[in-house]
């Protein structure tokens, strides 16, 4: 490759030697260099995410089966699966999970669906449509933290805005944070604020890759607007709607922030009643406030798990609908 | 467009479903459309206002019917107490730091590990990307606990690092910046580059990089919102003393009888960075978000 050329007379014969060698050296050196850069680019992002994701993935669960106090971390105690079983017998665990799943789908499904809507608008030939795009993100921009202390407020039950703009139309005031429906709706709104904008670009993003010929010979067989958005946008988001579901699923496991925040002073217990404790929340109190941190170890193992049974169930319904509608519409 | 379209247009505009016209292929929002874009733009909006108005009112007003609509004149005052009360000063600086050493690691090295897994050929290259590609499922959750046990051994805990570290890196990232790098950095330069003897750090410095940089920027722009508004980890790994705004804010809802217009102006502090940065990147943001899910 890099070996000059040979123009030199005869009497160059060991200067071209020497030169050749060190060609060769520099060969050698280059291949290797070749041949090991991809490990040295990957070794960071690995080092770093061995250290701080795998590890203590798999380290959770060796704690799960502990008992291990906040105050001592170091010291653990084999326990078997003690904290699972017990688990399973705590009321409050079960609270926890229900109220994950309801507040799921509360924020989920609508939030979706919304986004799925303003998509569609924000998909048709407007005049400022950045705005309105930049505009919708600005949620996205705000914290947990700065969102929920914002609808405390706006939820509270005797000055609040929302109870106010109730009672300008005949209904009367609701006591946000204690009732159990009425907590929950409050918290998914927070969530729903601020996450509809960022699907409905998602969303955007896969409505602007539909090839238009489909939508003109859809109108060329007399479909009408809407028959389009159902048989032609739909079925080309599909992998897009799943990609969401999927996501907000993942979020909708983790919530804490929210109703944390939400409840206030004491707030890892979800209200006075538990009445939107998430798992997450009650992991945070098992191991924050009670100090069991090999119970909240298996509170996070078993969320996980939860995960792993929830794929497999998307996936078969995913598979189902594909082959029912999907040799009609397309 | 073509003829086919003008065939298309002929047909059906006569019939003009609902208050949208076909134009060049592409349908033009009617008052309708506006309208509800409108609404929803609002409803956007309206709690980050009404927060810079509640910071602009006192404790007792907010605290009375109606709520107040319109700016009062307390917001230097509200500003002043959330900063010296909640150490707004020190969480602005720790946030800074925080969110731009961890933007700055994201992206160079999910950059050159993204380099690798779209153009290199190596050993357990597919078993390696599906690790990480599958390890993006996991909740957070699942590792605070020796996260946690790990950081108080190395007597990290209320210090920086101990936010730093874990999130330097991003399976994400990673995934972003080669499925990027696969369609955007064409193999023949790469080829062209080894056929001239460029080194590996060479090639990255004058080949990778200038590819990657509009997605650098994006990568940069999301790991730099979700860091500054991280919650769960800063919240078990620091304290009050040493907080990001995040942190400081929860600290300021917790007096005997909180001042929610104080509150108010806390929130307002923490947001308004992020929001700044929306009215000056706020085209480049959406765009790299809406590119990202394609391709995601």
């Amino acid at each position: 490759m890099a070996v000059p050329p040979a123009k030199q007379g005869g009497a160059a014969h060991r200067e071209r030697l020497k030169a050749e060698r060190k060609a060769e050296r520099r060969n050698r050196r280059y291949r290797r260099g070749l041949r090991w850069s991809p490990y040295a680019f990957i070794a960071p992002f690995f080092l770093c995410f061995t250290a701080f994701g795998l590890f203590p993935l798999l380290y959770t669960g060796w704690t799960s089966l502990h008992h291990v106090s906040l105050n001592d971390p170091t010291a653990m105690e084999w326990d078997g699966l003690h904290n699972y079983t017990r688990l399973l017998e705590d009321e409050f665990f079960w609270n926890a999970l229900r109220n994950t799943f309801t507040i799921g789908v509360i924020s989920t499904v609508p939030q979706l669906l919304m986004a799925l809507g303003v998509a569609q608008l924000l998909n048709y030939r407007l005049r400022g449509s950045t705005f309105f795009r930049v505009v919708m993100l600005t949620p996205y921009a705000t914290s947990v933290a700065a969102a929920t202390l914002v609808f405390v407020l706006l939820f509270g039950r005797d000055y609040g805005m929302v109870n106010w703009a109730l009672g300008q139309v005949g209904i009367d005031s609701i006591d946000w944070q204690n009732g159990k429906w009425s907590s929950q709706i409050a918290v998914s709104s927070i969530v729903i604020w601020r996450w509809t904008g960022y699907n409905a670009l998602i969303y955007l993003a896969a409505m602007q890759a539909v090839p238009n010929d489909l939508y003109e010979s859809a109108a060329l067989d007399g479909a009408s607007r809407w028959q389009q958005f159902i048989h032609v946008t739909i079925p080309s988001l599909r992998p897009t709607i799943q990609f969401t579901v999927v996501v907000s699923t993942i979020g909708a496991t983790q919530l804490f922030g929210e109703p944390l925040l939400f409840g206030g002073a004491g707030g890892q217990k979800g209200g006075a009643s538990h009445q939107f404790q998430t798992l997450g929340l009650y992991m945070y109190e098992q191991g924050w406030i009670n100090f069991h941190l090999g119970r909240a170890a298996a509170i996070a193992w078993t969320m996980f798990l939860i995960l792993l049974v929830i794929f497999p169930l998307y996936l078969a319904v995913i598979w189902a609908l594909r082959k029912n509608p999907g040799e009609k519409a397309t | 467009m073509t003829g086919k379209a003008t065939a298309a247009q002929q047909r059906v505009t006569p019939r003009r479903v609902g208050n949208a016209q076909r134009l060049d292929g592409q349908l033009s929002g009617g008052r309708i459309t506006y309208a509800v874009l409108i609404l929803f733009t609002t409803g956007s909006l309206f709690p980050l206002v009404w927060t810079a108005i509640a910071a602009s009112r006192t404790n007792t007003r907010l605290a009375e019917t109606p709520p107040p609509f319109w700016f009062g004149g307390r917001i230097f005052a509200n500003l002043e107490t959330a900063w010296s009360d909640g150490n707004m000063g020190l969480a602005l600086l720790n946030t800074t730091t925080v969110a731009a050493t961890i933007s700055v690691g994201t992206v160079l090295f999910s950059t050159i590990a993204g380099f690798a897994f779209a153009k290199l050929r190596f050993r357990l290259k597919n078993v390696l990307l599906m690790l990480t590609i599958a390890t993006m499922m996991v909740p957070p959750q699942l590792a605070v606990v020796p996260l946690f046990m790990l950081v108080a051994q190395l007597e990290w805990t209320n210090q920086l690092q101990a936010v730093i570290l874990p999130t330097l890196v991003s399976a994400f990232g990673v995934f972003f910046m080669r499925q990027y790098l696969t369609e955007a950095l064409p193999t023949e330069l790469i080829e062209a580059a080894r056929v001239d003897g460029v080194s590996s750090l060479r090639m990255l410095w004058h080949v990778v990089f200038p590819a990657a940089r509009p997605a650098m920027a994006v990568l940069a722009m999301l790991t730099f919102v979700q860091a500054w508004n991280d919650f769960f980890w800063p919240i078990i790994a620091l304290t009050q003393d040493n907080p990001t705004v995040q942190v400081a804010l929860t600290g300021l809802g917790r007096g005997y009888i909180p001042d929610q217009s104080v509150i108010m102006a806390g929130a307002l502090l923490g947001t308004l960075p992020l929001l700044l940065a929306f009215t000056l990147f706020g085209k480049q943001i959406v765009g790299g978000i809406m590119r990202g899910a394609v391709k995601g």
